[in-house]
């Protein structure tokens, strides 16, 4: 088949697209055309290679076969750096002012006997939507060591284990049948680093990193949009560039460079194709844009909505800012309205297309806040670190809202009822994607290891949320 | 205006050479029975070979050509501007020996291949080698230091296998620590795949067992110096007495007593015997492939009876020459430069496997990914700043070391995550990536990383100051630098059109050649 030419107009590709259909007059499913057509083979060729390791730990591209589970995607909202638990989804107004500062009036939600912080009104109006997990805990108070534990289940110790954005585009990426031109694993914008990202899976799981920031005139993301050149500009030297590639002239069919040909069609698909107008966000509605908020974490959000309205497996949002050791309270009065506005946006947003059901929204930090409230210098009003007991906000995927799940004392200071480790959490979200707790994964010494940890291995367990579902 | 250019191209055309393409020179000329150097002797093999199967040998590759490929795979270092024009002025007749010679003798030679050998060694701080920081220094140092003073490769094999220590003294140690796998075994698979090119999962059942108990004596212990460990030869240490099982891969038994002499040397001994062919086989044909983009053993870390070497006559003479040369590793680099198989041009006569595995042609191989960046922050003027977070203490590297001199494996880089730095897990040679992805494509073509390197760059402010008259001297830079090449008469008609119906100044035009250049696979790829 011929390739498209690159300034083919959209109206020629989707002919492209209807021939591909019927190749040599004999008609191809719908999936093989797509392998056949630039658009299917083109997501393939953005990933990392798969590296030879040799006789120990194969991670092999063989299509791995797990069922589907009512959740197609995950959005993770990571508040990077610890909310306070107390201050959002667990609040305490009974304890007092030492514990509550000035935030002691926690407002009714939409459920009836679910309390939640006061800054957070809108989220309050759509608590029928999530649930509240109240008893999660680990003990862990270092940022790397706890966000790894959250988001791998596992305490760090020799091997370094894959997080689970990058274990889903494992399971349900490019090598279990994905075929989007856009990389199955995205994080808006910034990622964490290694040590929470594809471990031991290799590059390979990575995920794309967007950069740039989507509340900007224009949301800049890395390699795919280039603000400060028109398109007309990127067509025009896209022209140059093939009419110097005298190499190319000199070795007519040549494997390597044919390589290069294809990659840099797909690399166009996204730079000057519909694929990368994904990110264009200004296709939405101003009201709809509003309504998300022009925060970079609104905006986030909306994106994300976007990329699961395409099928993205797993979305990370990366949201800094809750590491608030000191002016705790200026930054909570500062940030919650943000989240507030972005979240329930989104759980209405993704409700009101009818994607919440297929679409886990999970809100956490890597731990919780000191309850009581640092009121000695320097802290003058400040919340340390606390992985002893703090909240997760849980959403759509089939699991079910409107419930809260554990309980913390009055303090805010010990789970009482109901613990929920971090393994238990993953698990629960892998089991509503159709990834079984005990579904393997490729360690590089062959050590056999599922994707869920066991008690076995010395990892607290509370249970899966049965409750959930 | 028109008049001008004409002039310009004029003198460039008469540069470039009226009978000399961009990439060829012109046919092999060899005569038979006329070999007077061991080049010569390779390249009656080779020539001869290629006669037997009927296969045509490219043409010789074009002085420009050759100078950018002998760069690229003796130093992964671009040439600069002074050096291509130097280069191409030349009329001695033997500037092709001097610059090899040269290229031998630079200090980015022993960077380039301790990286190389950083690959093998497995020099990497974090998971799963764990070496830790200063133990990577160590064990780099003593790489970098080996190379530089080219000790001779049987003396360097000889420290790595009988080496004890501290890994923070006795860098050569770290070889001992830098596998996933200590036991017994799993130190003998390691020899075998480093030190003998074989992999012992391959082979025979009790010979990876039998090679084991040249290895059970290796213990570890740590000291009160933070990650310090000691490597040490531990008679007591092999309580089941594998030792006593012990014999060669070759099948020669041996009586091993622990008390007397540490196994290893006993080992190291039967692998060093000149005539052994084992080790020299292995080097000859890993530095072959390196230089030659593939083995004459292919993968070059597979050698075995399953996979027999494509020119048999060939490998044997270069195990003996290199023997003869008493394992001097600059001598096989300099026999192999100077052959006229090394200098055949990449424009292939035939495109078929069997011309690619019998060397008819030079095979196109894209450039490592710290050549490349490298290379670009050379073109444009700028650096990078490497750290690592992990493990504490955080490591910073100064931003003028040059990535091709990076000791660890593990320092945090998406760009050479991106363009296929090896994870240096395994040793495997097959860990580094030289394919080309959409994603390699779109981070060269339009990130910001690029762009703001391109601006950054002092030719794009040199040539934003030029008058349209001076274009062509600006192609013929941007060229120079980028290409290491002179423009052709239409590649320079090619670009003074585009700043005439596209390109709005001279900056924008000299901003949009580079951005262009750099994205040629004549750029991204060794040819």
């Amino acid at each position: 088949m011929n390739r498209p030419h690159p300034f083919l107009s959209k109206s020629s590709r989707s002919d492209l697209n209807r021939i591909a259909h019927s190749i040599g007059g004999v008609p191809v499913t719908r999936r093989e055309a797509l392998r056949r057509s630039v658009y299917g083979s083109a997501g393939l060729l953005l990933m990392e290679p798969l590296v030879v390791r040799g006789a120990v730990g194969t991670t092999g591209s063989e299509a791995r076969s797990v069922a589907d589970g009512p959740a197609k995607s995950v959005i993770q909202i990571w508040l990077w750096g610890g909310p306070s638990h107390i201050d959002t989804f667990d609040p305490k107004p009974e304890a007092g002012r030492a514990y509550t500062g000035a935030l002691d009036s926690p407002i009714e939600t939409n459920v009836s006997g679910i309390r939640i912080g006061q800054l957070l009104p809108e989220l309050a109006k759509h608590a029928d939507k999530y649930s509240l997990i109240r008893g999660m805990t680990h003990g862990n108070n270092g940022h790397e060591t706890a966000a790894y534990l959250v988001q791998t289940g596992r305490a760090t110790d020799q091997d370094v284990f894959p997080g689970l954005g990058a274990v889903v585009s494992y399971f349900k990426g490019y090598d279990a049948g994905y075929e989007g031109l856009i990389p199955p694993y995205i994080v808006l914008t910034e990622p964490q680093g290694r040590f929470s990202e594809a471990g031991f899976l290799g590059p390979r799981y990575k995920p794309f990193a967007t950069g740039g920031n989507p509340a900007a005139p224009v949301f800049a993301v890395e390699g795919i949009v280039s603000p400060e050149i028109t398109e007309e500009q990127q067509r025009a030297r896209r022209d140059l560039l093939k009419s110097l590639n005298t190499l190319g002239g000199a070795l007519p069919g040549h494997a390597a460079l044919k390589t290069v040909v294809d990659s840099e069609e797909q690399a166009y698909e996204l730079i000057l194709g519909d694929a990368g107008k994904l990110f264009d966000l200004g296709q939405e509605k101003d009201e709809i844009r509003d309504k998300y908020g022009r925060s970079t974490f609104g905006q986030s959000c909306l994106m994300a909505r976007r990329l699961v309205e395409k099928g993205v497996p797993y979305i990370t949002i990366n949201y800094k800012g809750w590491d608030t050791h000191k002016a705790h309270f200026q930054a909570m009065n500062r940030k919650l309205p943000e989240l507030d506005q972005g979240l329930a946006a989104l759980l209405e947003d993704l409700s009101d297309k009818g994607l919440l059901d297929s679409t886990v929204v999970w809100c956490t930090g890597e731990f919780g806040r000191t309850p009581k409230v640092a009121t000695e210098s320097p802290w003058n009003g400040g919340r340390h670190h606390f992985g002893r007991a703090f909240s997760s906000l849980l959403a759509g995927g089939g699991f079910r809202g409107g419930e809260v799940v554990g309980a913390t004392n009055s303090t805010g200071e010990e789970v009482a009822e109901r613990p929920v480790y971090p393994a238990d959490m993953i698990g629960s979200i892998y089991g509503q994607l159709g990834i079984p707790a005990d579904a393997p994964l490729p360690h590089p010494q062959g050590t056999p290891t599922n994707v869920v940890p066991t008690e076995a291995e010395g990892v607290p367990m509370g249970g899966l949320l049965k409750e959930l579902v | 205006m028109k008049g001008v250019l004409v002039v310009a191209v004029v003198l460039l055309a008469t540069r470039v050479g009226a009978d000399e393409s961009v990439f060829e020179a012109g046919p092999v000329q060899f005569e038979k029975g006329s070999a007077a150097t061991a080049s010569d002797r390779i390249d009656e093999v080779v020539f001869g070979q290629l006669e037997t199967l009927a296969l045509k040998p490219a043409n010789l590759t074009s002085d420009a050509a050759f100078l950018r490929r002998v760069y690229l795979v003796t130093i992964g270092t671009l040439p600069t501007e002074d050096e291509v024009i130097d280069f191409l002025a030349s009329e001695d007749e033997g500037k092709r020996v001097i610059l090899i010679e040269r290229l031998l003798d630079r200090p980015e030679f022993a960077d380039y291949w301790s990286m190389k050998w950083g690959d093998l060694l497995r020099v990497k701080a974090e998971f799963p080698i764990k070496l830790w920081p200063n133990a990577v220094q160590a064990y780099h140092k003593w790489i970098h230091e080996s190379i530089s003073e080219n000790k001779p490769y049987d003396q360097f094999v000889r420290e790595l296998l009988v080496g004890s220590g501290s890994n923070f003294r006795q860098g050569q140690v770290n070889f001992y620590r830098a596998m996933q796998d200590r036991s017994p075994e799993g130190i003998a698979s390691t020899v075998a795949l480093t030190l003998m090119g074989e992999r012992a999962d391959k082979w025979p059942d009790k010979k990876r067992p039998a090679m084991a108990g040249f290895f059970s004596h290796v213990a570890y212990k740590s000291t009160s110096e933070w990650k310090e460990e000691i490597v040490y030869f531990d008679p007591t240490l092999d309580k089941e007495g594998l030792y006593r099982y012990a014999v060669c891969p070759d099948g020669t038994p041996v009586n091993l007593d622990p008390a007397l002499h540490d196994p290893r040397a006993v080992f190291a001994d039967w692998l060093l015997k000149p005539e052994n062919p084992v080790l020299a086989r292995n080097i000859t044909n890993r530095v072959w492939g390196w230089l030659m983009g593939r083995g004459i053993v292919h993968e070059a870390d597979d050698f075995g009876d399953h996979n027999p070497p494509a020119n048999p006559e060939l490998l044997a003479l270069l195990q003996e020459e290199f023997v003869a040369s008493n394992y001097d590793m600059k001598q096989l680099y300099r026999m192999i430069l100077n052959t006229r198989t090394f200098q055949l041009s990449s424009i292939a006569v035939q495109n078929s496997d069997e011309a690619v595995s019998h060397f008819a042609h030079y095979p196109l191989r894209r450039i490592e990914a710290e050549v490349l960046i490298d290379a670009l922050n050379q073109i444009t003027g700028t650096r990078e700043e490497y750290s690592s977070p992990i493990p504490e203490p955080f490591t910073f590297i100064p931003d003028d070391v040059r990535s091709i001199a990076l000791a660890d494996g593990s320092i945090t880089s998406s760009f050479l995550e991106l363009y296929g730095r090896p994870p240096r897990d395994t040793g495997f040679e097959s860990e580094r990536a030289r394919n080309t992805t959409a994603a390699q494509r779109l981070h060269l073509l339009n990130s910001s990383h690029i762009k703001n390197k391109i601006k950054a760059c002092p030719l794009v402010s040199w040539g934003g100051g030029l008058a349209r008259d001076e274009y062509p001297e600006m192609v013929e830079r941007i060229y120079l630098n980028i290409l290491s090449r002179y423009p052709t008469e239409d590649e320079v008609l090619i670009a003074t059109e585009y700043a005439e119906s596209t390109a709005p100044s001279a900056r924008a035009l000299a901003n949009d050649l580079v951005w262009v250049l750099i994205n040629q696979p004549e750029f991204y790829y060794i040819h």
